[in-house]
């Protein structure tokens, strides 16, 4: 059943702040094979001017996906969940996340499509920092594969 | 922000050092803690094979942490990363072997834009299947 239109736009309450930690982005890191000192040892972050420790370029992507589960889990939107794939993910970066940020997320339906029987849903986070400065937005989307239609065949 | 590579040493069609990402299961079961993304097709044979995939397949996230690797790798400073972005063409299949799976990842300056900044385009493959498309990155240069 095709998703209502009339979501396209609508914003959802900004999430919990989420800290990052050093530890997280460390553990992060050793899991995607990545040796860059700028993930694990403050000093090689701050020879390149950063303040701390920053997170590799997709890391946020978990803490906005868990943000976007209030559109997928709301009951009135309806997505069937077990019948979706991530199509696409975008982000543009303001400034690297880094430790000892308090990442907050609000989330928004950009767009709804509906192709081929597929919903088709795209979620806009922004993600901001506990001074309220713009950090990165992420773009992510969803579709939810038609369902099955067997034994119309 | 401090890449080591140049605006001006680069050009349009300039390419980056390519890199292989081997990926095994215990690779996606250390991603799935990491990540906490612990959907079951990135580890349970059985239930990948019951909604229709070959195997198990690795995470598309963890695809993208791997590619964006040339890019950071070669600038090495990874807050230089202005945008990135891709598309999940094919699942990156993992079988339960001694091999795993391996990603080739390539790339080359598709661009150079305003404010120092390039456009990358990315080339994944796993199994000689393209694994993500519209793979760019747009990075900031010294």
């Amino acid at each position: 059943m095709a998703l209502d239109q009339s979501f396209v736009g609508r914003s959802y309450p900004p999430t919990e702040p989420y800290e990052v930690g050093r530890e997280k982005i460390r553990e992060f890191a050793e899991a995607v094979g990545d040796a860059n000192p700028a993930y694990t040892d403050p000093e090689a972050a701050k020879a390149l001017g950063h303040p701390d420790v920053i997170a590799p370029p997709t890391f946020v992507f978990a803490i906005t996906f868990k943000a976007a589960g209030q559109v997928i889990q709301d009951p009135q939107l309806g997505l069937d969940y077990s019948r979706v794939v991530h199509g696409d993910q975008k982000f543009s970066y303001v400034r690297p996340v880094r430790a000892g940020d308090r990442l907050t997320v609000t989330s928004t339906i950009e767009a709804i499509k509906s192709m081929a029987g597929n919903d088709i849903l795209d979620i806009r986070g922004e993600v901001h920092d506990e001074a309220g400065e713009h950090v990165v937005t992420a773009w992510t989307k969803l579709v939810a594969r038609a369902a099955d239609t067997e034994g119309e065949a | 922000m401090t890449a080591k590579i140049a605006y001006d040493d680069v050009e349009v069609g300039t390419e980056l050092p390519a890199q292989s990402f081997p990926v095994t299961r215990a690779t996606l079961v250390q991603y799935a803690g990491a990540s906490g993304d612990f959907n079951p097709i990135h580890w349970n044979e059985k239930f990948a094979k019951e909604v229709g995939l070959p195997d198990v397949i690795a995470h598309g996230m963890f695809t993208m942490a791997e590619a964006i690797r040339v890019v950071t790798d070669w600038t090495g400073d990874p807050g230089a990363v202005v945008e990135y972005g891709v598309r999940f063409t094919k699942p990156v299949v993992v079988p339960n072997d001694d091999q795993g799976a391996v990603i080739e990842v390539s790339g080359k300056v598709a661009a150079k834009l305003d404010d120092n900044t390039v456009r990358v385009d990315l080339t994944a493959t796993s199994a000689g299947q393209k694994v993500l498309g519209m793979s760019r990155a747009v990075v900031r240069l010294a």
